[in-house]
């Protein structure tokens, strides 16, 4: 750092990156729902309108109600990251605002239709008719993925940046697009991502109904709350890990020094062994279990491969704290592999009995596996941000040329953690009320969706009934 | 008109959309918080309620719109107002946060009292959000935001008369709008009761509003003489139109004719707003930013364009689909 700016100014960065980092991290749990909440209700929608099956549609309602509210905080969370483009990173946006804006631009219109039509299902359960309701439920799904490709792509760029020309003085003069939005980082980090909602959102869907199973409560209800979240989240998990270790070879290849603090590779060299856990200090790797020449073996197929090291680059654009950047790699990868064991148990289980395995410790797995799988949603946003440091824009913009020239970015960083506390707090308690509430009035009065017609739906017989 | 123009002109589209909806909305936040105790106040809050509720997210996406465009269209504008009223802008994104999240939780809370307090969060963050953007609409239309990264004053930049009268009068319209709207919400219902407190609501705010922009017009001729200026000279239809459509919504508020009020309280509205778009032509930042030279490089601006334009086809239909469900009574909380 220019030694000219004065320490407030130094510490501001850090409160502003953390403030980023802290707003980034509670938006992405939400955004996560926002992506993959509406395929759920809508999977559990289809299946009550073609089994005729109440148990189904009332899933369908009931996690619509859910994702209304999710969606509403994820809404203004993530309006607060479009202020902190501004409030943070007026640099960063000043100067490259023009190449990367555009996205966002196709995000708003993405975010417009999934407002809208999300709306519209939440609001029309009672009025529309069966399948015209599930209709308008289509463009929400649509729209999360296209929202979530347009603001990855433009992490993506921020990681592979290209298709514009800095003229003198930083100004940009020209702007090529496509190559903005299609950069290089787009194929591995747009669909890791996606699959990363929907592997959250499953996860804690099939969470919530495993508690409730173990809890005693192991009626259809919870059965089909289970079986269908969890069905997508099985099949989508060993095509993440395949998603994952690609995007981790291509950033050996894109970001070297990135992948270089992944593994803590101090210096470039062949036969580089894979450290799994482990302290990462400048002399390498201390501590952890190593398995020689498989971290060449990963980036190249052979151990000959060359992998570049820490020192290819001065001290100064090497990313900081390596030994979490590493452990944030390691723990990916990790429940990854965990998540593929729990898959290939259930499957098992299923081609066996057609049934869930029937021990309890089948459930913990689940609910163990949905808060695995939010931290690790928080690691790869680690790898990812932290990796990239200290570049905003990679090798074009160093994120200290990026930050505001306001001052009291702490205070706004600790006003925005006792908020978002609160925040967070009142959205699980709002959730767990709805859930105790609807618990209650499931012995009474059942609020059917589609109005009258839902008693042909309660009359015709159930799957179970059936056998 | 140059390409800069043509998306500086998108911007203000986006601008004035905010202003309506969004500000309705808000402005509803301000009934649900006035309305305290008495038969009338239950009904009214019930009646906000129904009319916000499908509608705010969609209307809260116009101000997502006018960020993204200001930033890809016009960086340097956003780096210089973001920076230099880095703390009006905190606290009204600490509105939306909490407008937001206060409106989602109040009608699914677990305890009466949880709901009480979400309602109460609701409405008093329904304030933050119009009164502090008005004082940034104030800060940029009196010249006080210099260019480049923070320059401008951190504080005297907002905290002067022209912005607090400019953040006043927002709220003051945002409270007319919702009013005007929910009278005929009330009238549509058939409560005549309803529609009558709203009527008297929107006496006020209007009464308010009217004199607040009278007082504000003063303190923009000794404070921001560019805007005052061509306010008074170019703009001046635009005023004179709004100030006519105010003055005849409330002599049909005073004989209790509802119908058109809706049409011209929005046209009063929008005109104040393009004649302050029109004030600033052609600054994005009065006298230190032209349009011209804060505009991006010109593939982006017909990339902006372009996006309009689709958004246009894809966006105008489904909410009117949207507005039309609502106004139906199709649409509720199943």
């Amino acid at each position: 750092m220019d030694p000219r700016i004065p320490l407030v100014l130094a510490s501001d960065l850090l409160a502003a990156r953390e403030q980023m980092a802290f707003t980034l991290g509670f938006h992405i749990v939400l955004a996560s729902l926002g992506i993959a909440f509406p395929t759920m209700m809508l999977i559990a929608n289809y299946i009550g309108l073609r089994r005729r099956d109440p148990v189904a549609l009332e899933l369908a309602q009931r996690w619509s109600k859910v994702a209304a509210v999710t969606f509403a905080v994820g809404a203004v969370t993530g309006t607060v990251l479009s202020f902190e483009f501004g409030l943070l990173w007026p640099r960063f946006t000043g100067r490259f605002g023009d190449a990367f804006g555009v996205l966002f631009v196709i995000e708003g219109v993405f975010f417009f239709l999934e407002a809208i039509f999300m709306t519209i299902y939440i609001f029309g359960w009672k009025r529309l008719s069966g399948w015209k309701h599930f209709m308008t439920g289509i463009p929400v799904a649509i729209c999360g993925i296209g929202g979530a490709f347009s603001v990855v792509a433009v992490n993506g760029w921020m990681n592979q940046p290209q298709g514009f020309t800095l003229g003198p003085g930083g100004k940009l003069t020209e702007v090529e697009p496509l190559k903005v939005i299609f950069n290089p980082a787009v194929p591995y980090e747009v669909p890791h991502m996606i699959l990363a909602g929907y592997l959250v959102t499953s996860f804690l869907i099939a969470a919530v109904y495993a508690v409730g199973m173990l809890r005693g409560r192991r009626d259809r209800h919870h059965r089909l709350g289970l079986l269908i979240p969890l069905t997508v989240g099985c099949i989508l998990a060993p095509i993440q890990f395949m998603v994952g270790d690609t995007a981790a070879r291509s950033i050996a290849h894109d970001q070297p020094v990135k992948f270089a603090a992944m593994e803590c590779v101090q210096e470039t060299h062949t036969h580089v062994t894979e450290y799994i856990g482990g302290r990462c200090t400048s002399e390498g790797v201390k501590g952890g279990i190593g398995i020689p020449g498989f971290d060449s073996f990963l980036v190249g197929f052979s151990t000959d491969t060359k992998v570049t090291g820490l020192d290819s680059v001065p001290a100064r654009d090497r990313p900081p704290v390596n030994t979490l950047l590493h452990w944030a790699f390691d723990f990916m990868a990790g429940v990854g592999s965990l998540l593929i064991l729990l898959g290939i148990w259930f499957g098992i289980a299923w081609w066996r009995r057609r049934d869930i395995p029937g021990t309890k410790w089948f459930l913990r797995g689940v609910v163990l596996a949905a808060a695995l799988v939010l931290m690790t949603l928080e690691a790869g946003w680690i790898v990812t941000e932290v990796g990239r440091q200290p570049w905003i824009v990679y090798e074009h913009m160093r994120t200290d040329e990026a930050v505001t020239g306001a001052s009291g970015i702490w205070v706004t960083f600790g006003l925005v953690v006792l908020l978002y506390a609160l925040l967070g707090t009142a959205a699980i308690l709002v959730l767990r009320a709805m859930s105790r509430r609807w618990r209650e009035s499931a012995r009474d009065d059942l609020d059917v969706p589609y109005g009258p017609r839902g008693e042909v739906f309660a009359s015709a017989p159930t799957e179970v009934e059936r056998r | 008109m140059s390409r800069a123009d043509a998306v500086a002109a998108v911007l203000w589209i986006g601008v004035t959309l905010y202003a309506v909806f969004g500000g309705a909305d808000f402005g509803a936040g301000l009934w649900s918080l006035l309305a305290r105790g008495g038969e009338d106040s239950a009904r009214a809050r019930e009646l906000i309620d129904r009319s916000i509720g499908p509608v705010w997210e969609a209307n809260h996406v116009w101000l997502i719109f006018v960020l993204v465009v200001l930033w890809t269209a016009f960086s340097g504008a956003f780096e210089a107002i973001f920076s230099t009223l880095f703390i009006p802008l905190c606290l009204a994104a600490l509105g939306i946060v909490l407008r937001g999240a206060g409106f989602a939780f109040h009608a699914v809370a677990g305890r009466a009292g949880g709901r009480r307090a979400a309602a109460a969060v609701f409405g008093i963050a329904s304030l933050f959000t119009p009164f502090f953007m008005g004082t940034v609409v104030g800060a940029i239309a009196s010249g006080r935001v210099p260019p480049g990264n923070a320059v401008g004053d951190p504080v005297s930049s907002w905290l002067n008369g022209v912005s607090l009268f400019t953040g006043a009068l927002f709220l003051a319209t945002s409270g007319y709008l919702a009013a005007i709207f929910l009278t005929s919400e009330a009238r549509r219902d058939g409560d005549g009761g309803l529609e009558r407190y709203f009527t008297a609501r929107a006496l006020a705010a209007a009464i308010v509003a009217g004199a607040t922009a009278l007082i504000g017009i003063l303190a923009f001729r000794s404070d921001a003489d560019y805007v005052y200026d061509r306010l008074t000279s170019q703009a001046l239809p635009f005023v004179v139109v709004s100030a006519v459509c105010g003055l005849v919504v409330l002599a049909m508020l005073w004989r209790r004719t509802i119908r058109g009020t809706r049409v011209l309280a929005v046209v009063a509205v929008v005109m104040v707003v393009w004649g302050w778009g029109v004030a600033q032509f052609p600054y994005l930042l009065p006298e230190t930013l032209t349009i011209s030279d804060g505009a991006g490089t010109n593939t982006t601006l017909t990339e902006i364009l372009i996006v309009f334009g689709a958004a246009l086809l894809l966006v105008i239909p489904s909410l009117a689909f949207l507005y039309t469900l609502t106004q139906r009574r199709i649409l509720e909380e199943s």
